[in-house]
């Protein structure tokens, strides 16, 4: 079963990847609103911002980044839409497969699709003079937390794919998602916010992974926060995991 | 029991309910091996309820199915292993070419060589030409046909095929029934469900008609028949049907794999149609009209 299930997902996901491959608008699409932001915020309120010593580029890409994961994750309930949609979803159920490797092609699908996009925003934040002293071990980990984050959205995202009755409905659940990184200390120091805003924005989940990211390509050491960041993104996963197996299983019953 | 004694689709007393929808309220049929079973019902009967349930994509609520022996709600892996499913709106993938859908579901299906068996059933299908076209440029017949072809890998004892030719034009109909019939030449059991009264009675050695969630009669052609009165000879003026001018103007040819198809006229317009490979044909057209109007009586 464990091979059926390795050999299923690695087909499925030969298809999905085609259909990224095959409309690239949707990597595009991923990484031009988080590139517009940044062009925003660098070059018209960034001169005005005061976010501490150094380039403002530097303290804006980590929520940036952040921003490219919750967009492009919505692609995962669109498609994941589409194929209950057309009746594919239901011909795949029917063939003597491991079921939820349909699941996880779209999963994987979004997570190489999300990595080409955070690909992308850095090189454009590279050219925009983004620069970093961060060794191997520090780009590992910040790797390492961008996958695992892309992963826990990813499955948030396959909750709406599932159970959503429009495609647009589908997408919109990002929306939210896209937001958060604005109460957040993504973009401004969260010190000059007013006190329920400020107690919101520095324990939402955003906050911490955006410090760890930016300690990491400061070279500074990272602290507590990485806890915080881990403790968010396992805690969403499993949680987000457990929800959309169950609705996967519900459209079978 | 051996294994000829097992039929090939068991279902006895199937209930299954949306809300508080009861859309099935006690289904009982056999389909015996090699059979081409016809579940005929109007819009909203509950047939793709059936077949769902059968194709382990739904759960019944009350009520027993089995597939080859096999209990679709405790052994679904082993009915999955037995089947396909073609759905009501052919599920083929857009995006992917003929070739890459019919590859897919061959890896899917853990067939050997999923190249070759792709290239022998687009051959047979006649898609050949079309293969490396994406789905999205293809007409509706061809994607019919695809979405037929994807179902005969692996070569499933069983098929399903749910309303297999609603929104098809006539002649893109026939090509499903001309598959239908070489499904069952080869001994593969064909349940099919239909709202089309003369696609049952071409198609079907058996037919079980579905009204309100209840089988209400099951038999043959000749047995449903035996339900009324003998008929009374009476000599009309036998008029050709639109589908008869249809067909006889625009041409009876095989499969065309272009989309838009631009073909000259036959120069002999064919007095017959196509259904002159079909004797029965005429004869039925009167008895599903009364056959239709004995249903509204009731």
């Amino acid at each position: 079963m464990r091979t059926r299930f390795l050999s299923d997902t690695a087909a499925l996901l030969g298809r999905s990847l085609r259909h990224v491959l095959r409309s690239p608008d949707t990597i595009i699409t991923t990484s031009v609103m988080p590139i517009a932001f940044m062009l925003l915020f660098v070059y018209v309120f960034g001169g005005a911002v005061a976010a501490g010593p150094g380039r403002y580029v530097d303290y804006l890409l980590p929520g940036i980044l952040v921003i490219t994961i919750a967009s492009g994750v919505s692609y995962t309930a669109f498609r994941l839409f589409l194929d209950m949609a057309s009746g594919i979803f239901g011909r795949f159920q029917s063939l003597p497969i491991a079921r939820s490797s349909v699941l996880w092609a779209h999963v994987l699908t979004s997570v190489v699709a999300n990595a080409v996009s955070l690909a992308v925003v850095v090189l454009v934040a590279l050219l925009m003079g983004f620069r970093s002293g961060a060794g191997v071990a520090a780009w590992l980990g910040i790797a390492g937390l961008l996958l695992l984050l892309t992963f826990t959205l990813t499955w948030l995202a396959v909750l709406p794919g599932l159970s959503a009755k429009s495609a647009d409905g589908a997408s919109a659940f990002s929306y939210p998602l896209i937001f958060l990184p604005f109460v957040s200390s993504a973009f401004v120091p969260t010190r000059t916010m007013p006190g329920p805003v400020r107690a919101f924005a520095e324990h939402q989940p955003v906050t911490s992974i955006v410090d760890t990211i930016r300690a990491l390509f400061a070279g500074r050491p990272v602290g507590d926060d990485i806890w915080t960041a881990l403790a968010w993104c396992v805690g969403v996963l499993v949680i987000a995991y457990v929800l959309a197996m169950a609705a996967f299983r519900r459209k079978l019953a | 029991m051996t294994e000829q004694e097992v039929p090939a689709i068991r279902v006895r007393g199937l209930e299954k309910a949306y809300k508080r929808l009861k859309v099935l309220r006690g289904v009982d049929f056999d389909v015996a091996r090699g059979q081409v079973f016809a579940l005929l019902g109007s819009n909203g009967a509950g047939k793709t309820t059936v077949v769902n349930i059968l194709a382990t994509l739904l759960k019944a609520d009350a009520g027993t199915a089995t597939v080859l022996g096999y209990d679709v709600a405790t052994h679904g892996a082993d009915v999955r292993e037995s089947i396909s499913l073609t759905g009501q709106f052919a599920a083929v993938d857009e995006i992917l070419t003929g070739r890459e859908n019919l590859v897919l579901i061959a890896r899917l299906r853990h067939v050997k060589d999923p190249g070759a068996v792709a290239d022998a059933l687009l051959e047979r299908v006649s898609l050949t030409d079309a293969a490396a076209r994406r789905v999205a440029t293809y007409s509706g017949g061809m994607r019919r046909r695809l979405d037929i072809a994807m179902s005969l890998i692996g070569s499933p004892p069983v098929i399903f095929l749910d309303e297999p030719t609603t929104g098809l034009d006539p002649q893109a109909r026939l090509e499903v029934w001309a598959a239908v019939r070489e499904l069952a030449g080869r001994g593969t059991t064909v349940l099919l469900t239909t709202q089309y009264l003369d696609e049952a009675e071409h198609l079907a050695d058996r037919i079980a008609i579905l009204h309100r969630g209840r089988i209400i009669v099951t038999g043959t052609l000749a047995e449903l028949r035996a339900l009324l009165p003998p008929a009374e000879v009476e000599y009309v003026e036998r008029q050709p049907t639109l589908e008869d001018v249809f067909l006889a103007l625009v041409g009876d040819e095989p499969p065309q794999d272009e989309p838009q198809q631009d073909e000259p006229r036959q120069d002999e317009p064919r007095q017959d149609g196509p259904g002159g490979a079909e004797p029965d044909r005429d004869a039925g057209d009167g008895h599903d009209v009364r056959a239709a109007s004995e249903e509204r009586q009731r």
